[in-house]
């Protein structure tokens, strides 16, 4: 079977990205939050790297995840032999109370990243959105400078072309740094088929329901489907039109829900 | 399965083109469930008929001012066929945020308003259509429904289209009279243009197509980094164009070593002994060549030309104007060059379309700059090999320009562009040797000038032709209105290194013996004179020069009757790396000029 293209193009990319960000960015970290996506990206900068992740790789904990979501943790931690390390999220009654309260969950992992980069000191972490998500993620640069405050100044990113990115900022500011920006929610998938990928079985139907999107608990809600297998899974996006986050309660808090979560720093 | 066929929609502010995009989701059926409704909702919020941009400019701000900001991107399947289609913000402000988005593209469809006809940014977006290489091109006249599906108002803005187009050189596949907000001729085709009979906008888009990177093209990798995995070195890049094999011996560059490929490196990746144009590999090599990020790799045969001067056709996008003589940092993908601005060409508002000042070149202008850099680069043009011609400039920390090299100067006729009908290639012929640009650098009392006349005397006495600069005949005319402020002794520096180029030019070996003790001012000098440029260290240490001092100056200078005496009150930079340092503690003037003989002698070796 020969091979497909527009995977082989879109992962060339992103190890490309990558390798830029581990030469021209230091200190470096890669956030994985245990879902399918930025289980992929920890699998391309395996590729990029030769088999061994170079840099920490943080899980932003809320102590809300699904049970199964701990244990694939673990599990892949220990196959890969990452260096995973485990920040704590402040409680939710730490964060911005005029939040809509769905918005107010993904609010701590905000203020988790930001202790993070403040204890740890990182110029740079690597995050796995995708311009497809979400409306504003689509006008993410790939190299995103961000403020003191982690804010994301969205009128003035940097030009970005012709794969020259901005590596050099402020002292006291951060890159966020986003490899997957351009696939969609099905190349991860049929990435995923590929490269067999493991991935946390959540993502398949158990009694008429899987997760689509893996958030906490309380603020994820699974989405009637049958597909038990990645290709079942491909074949279903291929036909719905259900949006990917529909079942991200967060999103639809208001209209400007996610807009202020990510202005103030959320991923 | 195939990669999605990226699509930049362009124009003026309000043409249309988020409209455009939007209404285009909604006829392909591509749009989420509830998204209608969402809009709907949205619209009626903030008081106007439903707007289709939504779709795109989800920022608050965006659907505020009902302008696009950033660019965004939305795909959608049409007939088994991806489209990732990339939203350009028109507005004269977020012209960077368009070149972010557009240089992605494969092809490109320029929205213009019908009522308004051409405007500021479409002309603007057109150019940099062209200076992205965006040759795919589709035009769609929009608002049709605001005149009424008037056949002659169509024809007229198709005309005008046409001309903008073909000034730089573009032709559109197809003109299309839309009305996105109503969906006219996007996927169905209109009843209310009977007089078209052209494609519509997604059957335009059906005919263009991907456009790959060049596998057939000559070899370009350059070098991201170099990783250590067990024994081996691993230079890792993606190719640009071309293909690499195993085995093949390919020459790494500006250095100039040859290598054998030892290996193409992927991680679990069927194993394959070639790689193409795409692809993000490693390679390593037989032999232990030294490899870092920003080399060049291509084969022997088909290798870029090394130079140090090359002109580019720049977009310029920063308020602050290039200046000629500042420096700006060019970046080659990993590749990045310090170089000076010695010229500017022509310079084109391309809003105008009017020629403008190289002195004051406006925010947005595209121009001719002439760049030359402290050393040698692999280059590219425009013509031989698009991708690897492309250059980003900075300045500082700041993206000020982007374009693509035209044409790779010649050494001699850039230096000192001139309409000579004597070449400087003749010049030496005559004299029998080559020029050079001979820089004595030194504390006072080193034995710069003396050596410098002994140096003249000799060469002078074996044939070649050769002249001192030193400070007793250029401060006594040319530079009699410098002091020695730092400013002053700058520009004594300045000028004596641009009479120093101009008598290389004309042949002459120029002997040239400054204190010059600043790093900053010998790299100008070193910029002005090019590869002619020949630093020698007289590094005679600071005890031996004071106890010689044979102007007195140092007793002077510690008496504290001179200021910033170099050496005494004022640092002096000793050259990192000179072609040649003499130290004469202890040795005769003869010696020393034996040792420089022989330097200077195989320096200005005919070729
Ligand atoms: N009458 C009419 N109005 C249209 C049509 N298409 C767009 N408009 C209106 O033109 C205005 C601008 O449309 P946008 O799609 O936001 O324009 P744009 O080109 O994306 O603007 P920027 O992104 O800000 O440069 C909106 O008010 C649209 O409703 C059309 O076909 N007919
Ligand atoms: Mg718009």
């Amino acid at each position: 079977m020969p091979r497909d293209a527009d995977l082989d193009e879109l992962e060339a990319r992103s190890i490309y990205i990558l390798r830029e960000a581990r030469r021209c960015v230091a200190p470096l970290a890669m956030l994985w939050s245990i879902g399918k996506d930025s289980t992929a990206l920890l699998w391309l900068a395996r590729k990029a790297f030769f088999g061994a992740v170079p840099f920490p790789v943080v899980q932003l904990d809320t102590e809300m995840e699904l049970p199964e979501v701990y244990q694939f943790r673990d599990d892949i931690a220990k196959a890969w032999d990452l260096d995973l390390r485990v920040e704590m999220c402040p409680p939710e009654a730490s964060v911005d109370q005029t939040l809509p309260p769905a918005s107010r969950a993904a609010a701590r992992k905000t203020e988790g990243l930001k202790n993070l980069i403040g204890h740890a000191g990182y110029k740079g972490v690597l995050v796995g959105i995708r311009r497809d998500e979400q409306a504003t993620r689509a006008k993410e640069r790939v190299f995103s400078p961000r403020s003191f405050g982690s804010d994301w100044d969205v009128r003035n990113q940097p030009s970005e072309f012709w794969n020259h990115y901005t590596t050099d900022v402020p002292e006291g500011t951060h890159l966020r740094i986003h490899p997957l920006l351009h696939w969609t929610e099905v190349d991860i998938w049929r990435y995923h088929e590929r490269e067999n990928i493991p991935f946390c079985d959540l993502y398949f139907a158990r009694e008429g329901k899987r997760y689509r999107s893996l958030g906490e608990k309380n603020i994820t809600v699974p989405i009637e489907s049958n597909a038990s297998t990645i290709a079942e899974i491909i074949a279903e996006l291929e036909t719905t039109r259900e949006p990917e986050r529909a079942g991200r309660v967060m999103d639809h808090d208001s209209e400007d829900s996610f807009e202020r979560l990510r202005t103030a720093g959320y991923m | 399965m195939d990669r999605s066929l990226r699509v930049a929609v362009l124009g003026h502010v309000d043409h249309g083109k988020s409209t455009t995009i939007g209404r285009l989701l909604h006829d392909t059926d591509s749009l989420p469930t509830g998204k209608l409704e969402e809009l709907e909702a949205i619209s009626k919020r903030r008081g106007v008929p439903l707007e289709w941009s939504f779709v795109l400019d989800a920022l608050q701000a965006e659907r505020d001012q009902a302008v696009t900001i950033d660019t965004t991107r939305v795909w959608f399947t049409w007939k088994d066929r991806r489209y990732a289609i990339i939203d350009a913000p028109g507005h004269r402000e977020f012209v960077r945020n368009m070149l972010s988005g557009a240089s992605e593209a494969d092809a490109a469809v320029l929205v213009v308003d019908a009522i308004e006809g051409i405007g500021e940014q479409t002309r603007r977006h057109a150019h940099l259509a062209r200076l992205l290489g965006l040759r795919q091109l589709a035009v769609a006249i929009n608002k049709l429904d605001a005149i009424g599906f008037d056949r002659a108002g169509f024809d007229r803005l198709a005309e005008d289209a046409r001309a903008l187009l073909a000034g730089l050189g573009l032709e559109a596949r197809a003109t299309i009279p839309v009305s996105a907000r109503d969906g006219d001729n996007l996927v169905h085709r209109s009843a209310r243009t009977p007089w078209y009979d052209g494609p519509t906008l997604i059957e335009a888009l059906d005919a263009f197509e991907n456009l790959d990177m060049p596998a057939e093209s000559p070899l370009r990798l350059r070098v991201q980094d170099v990783y250590r995995i067990d024994d081996r070195r691993i230079a890792v890049g993606r190719i640009e164009s071309g293909r690499v094999a195993v085995g093949d011996t390919v020459v790494l560059l500006p250095s100039g070593a040859n290598a054998t490929v030892r290996s193409i490196d992927r991680w679990n990746a069927p194993v394959a002994e070639v790689a193409i144009a795409g692809e993000s590999i490693g390679l390593s090599f037989h032999e232990p060549v030294f490899v870092d990020r920003g080399d060049t790799i291509a084969h022997p045969e088909g290798a870029p030309p090394l130079d140090y001067a090359f002109r580019a056709v720049v977009f310029w996008l920063s308020e602050a104007p290039p200046v000629v003589g500042e420096y700006l940092v060019a970046q080659f993908g990993p590749t990045s060059a310090r170089v000076r601005v010695a010229g500017i060409g022509r310079a084109l508002d391309t809003s105008s379309l009017a020629d403008v000042a190289t002195g004051a070149v406006p925010q947005y202008a595209m121009l001719e700059l002439d760049l030359r850099g402290r050393v040698q680069l692999p280059l590219d043009t425009q013509a031989s090999l698009p991708a690897t011609s492309r250059l980003v400039l900075m300045r500082e920390t700041d993206v000020v320009g982007g374009g693509f090299v035209e044409s790779v100067a010649t050494r001699a006729t850039n230096l000192h562009p001139s309409g000579h009908l004597v070449t400087r290639a003749e010049r030496e012929a005559v004299h029998g040797h080559r020029a050079a640009v001979l820089w004595m650098t030194g504390l006072s009392g080193a034995g710069k000038s003396t050596l410098a006349m002994a140096l003249e005397r000799r060469l002078f006495g074996s044939g070649y032709n050769a002249f001192v600069l030193d400070g007793d005949n250029i401060r006594a005319g040319l530079n009699r209105d410098l002091g020695f402020a730092p400013a002053d002794r700058s520009e004594n520096l300045r000028r004596v290194a641009e009479v120093a180029a101009l008598l290389a030019e004309a042949g002459t070996i120029a002997i040239v013996a400054f204190i010059s003790p600043m790093e900053a001012d010998r790299e100008l000098a070193r910029q002005a004179c090019g590869s002619d440029f020949k630093e020698i260290y007289i590094s005679t240490d600071v005890e031996t020069c004071e106890a010689r001092d044979t102007k007195g100056l140092y007793a002077r200078a510690r008496a504290g009757e001179i200021a910033d005496f170099t050496g005494v009150s004022a640092p002096y930079e000793a050259p990192g790396s000179p072609d040649i340092a003499i130290q004469t503690r202890g040795r005769s003037v003869d010696e020393c000029v034996d040792e420089l003989l022989t330097f200077v002698k195989q320096a200005v070796a005919p070729h």
